[in-house]
């Protein structure tokens, strides 16, 4: 489990880095930070979607 | 979870839509500017409840044709659901008119005025306002059969007056908004760039498929309350 963090964060790391030079690259500045932003919105409701997708699931066995 | 290869599709496509979707090159027009990658939210809203409330109309018919209560529950979820994404399209589109519509020279009311007189805007809301009627037609009826029935009739009606307010009245009238001649997002030569379109397309399909996953969750939930009315 602790390597599998570690792991994980070092990609973020990794990623992070790649991001500072594709942002120069791009030259408007820090748009990266906005997707990261989208997609931790979108996760989070798609996470709960299918919460709720389980719960519903487990209803319907119990009848 | 249950039968879950389209759910999968739809979150790879969002998570494709919203990364690509900011990354990607877009041409550069003047007054829209970055904006122009609202094309990937905002008119996927539309695109989205267009095919949501085509699912009604066609659940409806079924209603009618087989008296199934089942069929009755689907018609009404998948307006529901088609509702909310017209607001939100509505609420994206206005938005987005704010910073490209208005002029910053005059009074914010000015601007307010002659973009709220846009047909594309009125049609728009028409068209929803019409499917509000029906949620309070639906809801003001107790019987379950004539609930049903009168639902499905009007919901064929609803379908029918959609699509004039939204593109045919629209594009008799000058209007702002794009998509006056042609078809707007649609058109191979103008619009938008074959690289816009990668992204369009997917995300449509993405956006769609996410209403549809919400309105079958609602639809289940619907269908174990009614088993319970019955047991």
């Amino acid at each position: 489990m602790t390597i599998f963090i570690f792991l994980t964060s070092s990609l973020f790391c990794f990623s992070q880095e790649k991001v500072e030079m594709a942002d120069t690259m791009r030259s408007n500045g820090r748009i990266y930070v906005v997707v990261a932003v989208a997609l931790t919105i979108l996760i989070g409701l798609i996470l709960y979607i299918v919460r709720l997708d389980r719960k519903i699931s487990k209803l319907e066995k119990g009848h | 979870m249950y039968k879950s290869w389209w759910k999968i599709t739809s979150v790879l496509l969002l998570i494709y839509t919203v990364t690509a979707g900011f990354l990607l090159e877009v041409p550069r027009l003047p007054a829209l500017q970055e904006t122009i990658r609202n094309l990937y939210f905002h008119v996927c809203m539309w695109f989205a409840m267009m095919i949501l409330f085509t699912i009604s109309v066609v659940n409806a018919i079924r209603y009618l044709r087989s008296f199934n209560l089942k069929y009755d529950i689907y018609a009404r979820q998948f307006a529901v659901v088609g509702i909310v994404f017209g607001l939100l399209g509505y609420l994206t589109g206005a938005i987005w008119a704010s910073y490209t519509w208005a002029d910053p020279n005059k009074p914010a009311m000015n601007s307010f005025s002659s973009i709220a007189r846009d047909p594309k805007l009125i049609g728009a809301a028409i068209a929803l306002l019409v499917y509000f009627a029906y949620l309070i037609l639906r809801d003001s009826i107790q019987d379950m059969d004539k609930k049903a029935r009168i639902s499905a009739v009007y919901n064929i009606f609803a379908y029918a007056i959609l699509f004039p307010a939204i593109w045919i009245l629209p594009r008799i009238l000058p209007s702002l908004h794009p998509g006056e001649e042609g078809n707007p997002a649609l058109d191979v030569k103008n619009d938008i760039s074959g690289n816009m379109r990668m992204i369009f397309y997917p995300a449509v399909i993405g956006w769609t498929l996410l209403g549809v996953w919400i309105t079958t969750l609602k639809i289940r939930l619907n269908l174990l309350k009614e088993k319970k009315m019955m047991l």
